[in-house]
């Protein structure tokens, strides 16, 4: 296990070998949330569905690029960034069973060149610029490519 | 004329720049354009409907009134919508249904921005339950989605960077003949190639700025328009501010994530927009003589014309190379030159986008003229479900 902070609580499990992201379920229709349902108050989405109560569910951890990108520039506060600052990709990954798309950095040393629309890519934990652990996408062990 | 319609009686606007001056400044210039293009007198408005600015304080929170109190109080009921880029839009349908209700003859309708000094710092602490704050702190930027659109459009239908910067150079000839645009400079291919990259695939020159502008409308019942001698007037035949429809089906400023479409059916927020414009028109794509999107990016301003229904799914790029979407040519997208030329100013946009179809349908838009203009479809969109589709027919 980890013993480094995570940057967001609760968003992801902590199992450095096979994290996973961690959504809710609505007990009524079984759809799913990501970030969490959090607060007081929560409602399920789905305008046919007046759920509110949900079983926090662990996402599937591996998924396929629906797109990517990259950031050139730093981003404003309250990103922390590294001096001097490296550009990052950026994976938009669609996790099947939940069927959603998630975004995350990719990790250090993979870059825009490295990726394609459909490749396939897991979810691995990364420390940001300060330190803090967020989630990565890193390509699958034997994606295609 | 039909019972739906409301006459486009005058328009005005304040040219989009970057001066940081008072919005109610723009507002107050916009306004008196749009009562001296209709031959209206302030005085007998009897309506003002603001769309909002959310960076200037509690002004700008009742633009409306803001602006009205600068033009001179004089006793008109007073309304002001906020709907991130969709108050324009939300502003005029307001302005509409009161018209269309027997409540109103006339009404003025106005939306004003400025950058205020010190661009505001995001105020410190952690805030994990913000999408706004959650994106930035893990890397997420607003060219991310734009690009993230723009990288799937090249992978599902072969658009390429090339295509992209041919849509900066067609709206660059479109706001060069444009005295209200901020930009009015001819770009070539090889200078958007040269611009820094962004976030790939987007470079600088793909993505839009932010800018100070102030757009209005004049708008009054068919009855009022006949007695000012404005009955063939263009008319607004159509609005809407539909929300989206439960699950997304993509990743939408700012979140980190999309619904989940496990149970429900993903939907396009985008396509649905113009959906019921053309439906409340009566009228379908084929119709439509010219359009105005927001191109936020220039990437995205493809994944409009194909949300119109111009052309099929995949397609707009196709109608770019043949010169369709450029002045003179079939379907002329953002005569005005667009936000390419623009930049964003929130409130004042989507009625910036009104008063563009009105010139032209007037054919009064010189330069920019799309010959034989006979109808005009607008289309937007902006943060937490807002967005909207104006038809405008001559």
């Amino acid at each position: 296990m980890s013993e480094a902070t995570p940057v967001l609580e609760g968003w992801f499990t902590l199992d450095e070998g096979k994290p996973h992201l961690l959504g809710s379920k609505c007990q009524s229709c079984g759809t799913y949330y990501f970030p969490q349902m959090r607060g007081e108050a929560k409602f399920c989405r789905n305008p046919d569905c007046e759920g509110d109560s949900f079983d926090t569910v662990e996402l599937s951890r591996t998924g396929k690029v629906w797109s990517y990108t990259n950031a050139v520039y730093k981003p404003p506060e309250p990103f922390v960034a590294a001096d001097p600052f490296e550009p990052y990709a950026i994976a938009a990954v669609q996790l099947e069973a939940e069927s959603m798309i998630v975004l995350g950095q990719v990790v250090e040393g993979v870059n825009v060149d490295a990726l394609e629309v459909g490749m396939d890519m897991e979810l691995v934990l990364e420390p940001l610029a300060d330190g803090k652990l967020t989630w990565k996408w890193k390509p699958a062990a034997g994606a295609s490519s | 004329m039909s019972a739906n319609d409301v006459v486009i009686a005058g328009v005005g606007m304040h040219p989009w720049g970057k001066w940081g001056r008072n919005f109610v400044e723009y507002g107050v210039h916009a306004a008196r354009a749009a009562l001296k293009d209709a031959g209206v007198s302030w005085e007998d408005v009897q309506f003002v409907s603001g769309g909002a600015t959310i960076r200037n304080g509690y002004p700008g929170f009742v633009a409306g009134a803001s602006i009205a109190q600068a033009l001179g109080w004089q006793g008109a009921e007073v309304n002001t919508s906020y709907a991130a880029c969709a108050s324009g839009s939300q502003a005029l349908a307001a302005a509409r249904a009161k018209i269309l209700a027997g409540h109103c003859e006339v009404a003025l309708v106005v939306g004003a921005d400025t950058t205020p000094k010190g661009f505001l710092k995001p105020q410190p602490g952690e805030r994990p339950d913000d999408p706004d704050w959650v994106r930035f702190r893990v890397g997420i930027t607003n060219p991310t989605y734009f690009a993230l659109y723009a990288r799937r459009r090249m992978a599902m239908y072969g658009d390429t960077l090339e295509d992209f910067a041919a849509v900066k150079v067609k709206n660059a000839q479109h706001g060069f003949e444009n005295d209200n645009a901020r930009y009015r400079k001819l770009f070539s291919a090889e200078d958007v190639a040269a611009s820094a990259m962004v976030a790939d695939p987007l470079r600088l020159m793909d993505v839009c700025a932010t800018s100070d502008g102030g757009a209005a409308l004049i708008i009054c019942s068919a009855e009022y328009a006949k007695k000012i001698g404005k009955a063939n007037a263009p008319r607004v035949a159509a609005i809407s501010t539909v929300t989206p429809t439960y699950a997304s089906e993509v990743v939408e400023m700012p979140d980190i994530a999309t619904d989940s479409s496990a149970i429900v059916d993903a939907q396009s927020y985008r396509a649905a927009l113009p959906k019921k414009a053309y439906e409340e028109a009566g009228i379908g794509p084929e119709d439509v003589s010219l359009a105005e999107v927001y191109d936020l990016s220039t990437a995205l301003e493809l994944d409009w014309i194909e949300d119109l229904k111009l052309c099929e799914r995949g397609e707009a790029a196709k109608l770019l190379r043949a010169g369709d979407t450029k002045v003179g040519g079939r379907i002329p997208v953002n005569a005005s030159g667009g936000l390419a030329c623009f930049g964003e100013a929130v409130p004042a946009q989507a009625l910036a986008q009104v008063c563009e179809l009105t010139w032209q349908l007037r054919g009064d838009a010189g330069a920019r003229q799309v010959e034989g203009a006979k109808v005009g479809i607008t289309a937007n969109q902006g943060l937490f479900g807002h967005g909207s589709s104006v038809i405008v027919k001559a």
